[in-house]
């Protein structure tokens, strides 16, 4: 062998041809869709197509409430998380399985179950309208919590992996020394599952990112209060193809630019 | 008293139910099979598992007592641990992970670096812990686990992630520096080596219980239940050796194969390496002596014979072999014993 960094390549047996044409068939079905993006964008008129002052109103609002969801997942889903990885209590499994209904619901459905509980008329919602006033739909509040609502479940299922995998002996050693819970969980568990609260945040921030059934239902369509870069995609079809799909290549652009930097979960990369 | 417990705990149908006390300044070896229950004693006197029944003291402190109520938790407790494979904090350096005991509980950082330079690990501090070879993560657990002053050390299988050659090594040091540290200290394992010694005292677990308890010497000359009979049996000499000659406490020398230890060495002596004979033996065994036989006793299909010495020895031979030698109390014999057949610790 000449060199001893680069493994040989291992002989294997071909794979089957019937799963090969499949999996190509997989991946063209995948790739097209995005090619066809790619291609029919208007490259040359790109600037002034993402410069008009609708766009760059609903790609500033998208950040600011995208990160502010992404925020608010990783504020109330990290305790969430904690609890449902370390502490045994009934209906343990109940709840776990409510965390994931987000994901599994229709996101126009998402949105009008947020109506029913903080609508102005909803569970939650007559008191804060009657009692703060304090309106959530059809603000950009609003749209953070249709976005947080969504996102919120992959932190969850990221974070609550990562506590389970760690050994709960450096928890135990911590205790051990004399480290009180709170300076356990800061101190010992936090940096150990630093990682994966990144691309839980990460995942979280991007899932809120492309947000549209929940916003769009919950807190409406208006430019500039709640119209976020999907929802102007959507709206920018009727008038221009151009300006939709130049919008939407700066969505493929993100979601990409985040898979990349997740590159060592999720594609198999280590490092 | 570093610790005094009666240890009562339920799992499934497995009940643990155990007695144990460790002295200040005492080695105390908690010798059990995988499954005996070795790591619920651990676990329990540290803070880290609740008793079902009975009570645990530490130092003059009731830390555990369900009848009373009392359930003290691990960070109260001051009693330190050392992890089997460590469980060193891997995002923390070497000092880090030293001071965070002294830094949760309030205690100055001195005591760290005072345990870091003890342990001769204190050129480490800047170090992480995947940068570390095993005999010194071991080192550094310990150094941490005492930073924090504990009233009672605890050390699970202390020497069980070691390989063999860093594993006598550490065996060596470890008793040493464990005499620097003048509170009581409870080890588990499952190597009846580590055992014999570091400690001063076995007691030994089987099934979720004592099944034999008593100083290091005893448990291993008169191993009571067959699991320890397996394991030991063996005479435990203490001396001083020099190229290859061990000059025993209490008198008498043996030759012995490895030259490479010197100092205060630990000899074992498996029963079956000795051979006994009416006439003065002719062969390649470097040991022969002539001495009297001050005991008999019968174990299983052997007669364990005891030698007056010096050393004080004990042979293991056939009943056959006893009535062929005439061996009867006070009767006069002679011992071969080959310098292969004894193994020599650092003590």
């Amino acid at each position: 062998m000449t060199s001893t960094t680069a493994e040989p390549r291992r002989r294997q047996a071909p794979a089957p041809g019937v799963v090969l044409v499949l999996a190509i068939v997989a991946l063209a079905f995948l790739g097209l869709p995005l090619i066809g993006l790619l291609l029919a964008a208007p490259w040359g008129q790109m600037t002034e197509l993402l410069t008009t002052p609708a766009a760059l109103e609903a790609l500033r609002l998208s950040l600011v409430t995208s990160i502010l969801a992404a925020a608010l997942a990783v504020v109330l889903g990290l305790p969430l998380a904690w609890l449902i990885a370390r502490r045994e209590f009934p209906g343990r499994n109940i709840v776990r399985g409510l965390v994931l209904i987000p994901l599994v619901l229709p996101p126009v459905v998402g949105g009008v179950t947020l109506l029913t509980a903080f609508g102005r008329r909803g569970l939650v919602g007559q008191y804060l309208f009657d009692w703060f006033g304090i309106q959530l739909p059809f603000s950009t509040a609003g749209v953070v919590l249709a976005e947080a609502f969504v996102a919120m479940p992959f932190l969850v299922i990221t974070v609550e992996g990562a506590l389970r995998s760690i050994d709960p002996r450096f928890e135990e050693a911590a205790r051990t020394l004399g480290a009180k819970p709170s300076r356990v969980l800061l101190r010992v568990t936090a940096p150990l599952i630093a990682p994966s609260l990144v691309a839980g945040a990460l995942l979280a921030w991007a899932r809120a990112l492309g947000e549209f059934g929940a916003t769009i239902t919950f807190a409406g369509n208006f430019p500039g209060v709640t119209q976020t870069l999907p929802l102007a995609v959507y709206s920018a079809l009727e008038v221009s193809r151009e300006e939709a799909i130049a919008l939407s290549v700066v969505l493929l652009g993100i979601s990409f630019a985040v898979l990349v930097s997740l590159r060592g979960r999720f594609l198999g990369g280590r490092g | 008293m570093s610790v005094s417990a009666r240890i009562v705990t339920r799992v499934g149908s497995f009940t643990l139910d155990a007695s144990i006390t460790c002295a200040p300044g005492e080695t105390v070896a908690l010798l059990g099979p995988n499954g005996a229950g070795k790591s619920t004693v651990l676990r329990t006197i540290a803070g880290l598992q609740s008793l079902s029944a009975g009570c645990i003291t530490v130092g003059d402190t009731v830390v555990d007592d369900p009848a009373a109520g009392v359930f003290v938790p691990a960070e109260r407790r001051r009693v330190g641990v050392v992890f089997q494979d460590y469980a060193l904090f891997p995002h923390m350096t070497v000092r880090e992970n030293v001071e965070f005991g002294p830094r949760s509980t309030g205690l100055p950082v001195t005591a760290a670096r005072h345990w870091l330079e003890v342990l001769g690990v204190a050129h480490l501090a800047d170090r992480r812990p995947p940068q570390l070879s095993g005999g010194q993560s071991q080192r550094v657990a310990l150094a941490r686990a005492l930073a924090t002053e504990p009233h009672l050390l605890l050390m699970d299988e202390p020497l069980a992630a070691l390989d063999a050659a860093t594993r006598m090594e550490v065996r060596g040091h470890l008793r040493h520096h464990l005499a620097e540290y003048r509170q009581g200290t409870l080890l588990v394992t499952h190597d009846p080596l580590d055992a014999l010694v570091l400690a001063d005292r076995i007691v030994v677990l089987e099934d979720g219980r004592v099944t034999q308890e008593g100083t290091t010497a005893q448990v291993a000359a008169q191993p009571r239940t067959d699991y320890l009979a397996a394991l030991l049996g063996v005479t435990l000499l203490r001396g001083r050796a020099t190229g290859g000659v061990v000059a025993c406490e209490g008198g008498g020398r043996l030759v012995v194969s490895d030259t490479t230890v010197s100092e205060e060495v630990i000899a074992l002596v498996r029963p079956q390496a000795i051979s006994l004979h009416r006439e003065r033996p002719e062969g390649s065994a470097r040991n022969t002596w002539h001495t009297t036989v001050t005991g008999l006793e019968v174990q299983g299909d052997q007669v364990r014979v005891s030698l007056a010495g010096p050393p004080p020895l004990v042979a293991a031979v056939t009943p056959a072999a006893v009535a062929d030698l005439g061996i009867t109390l006070g009767a006069e014999v002679w011992a071969s014993l080959k310098a292969t057949d004894i193994s020599v610790h650092p003590a």
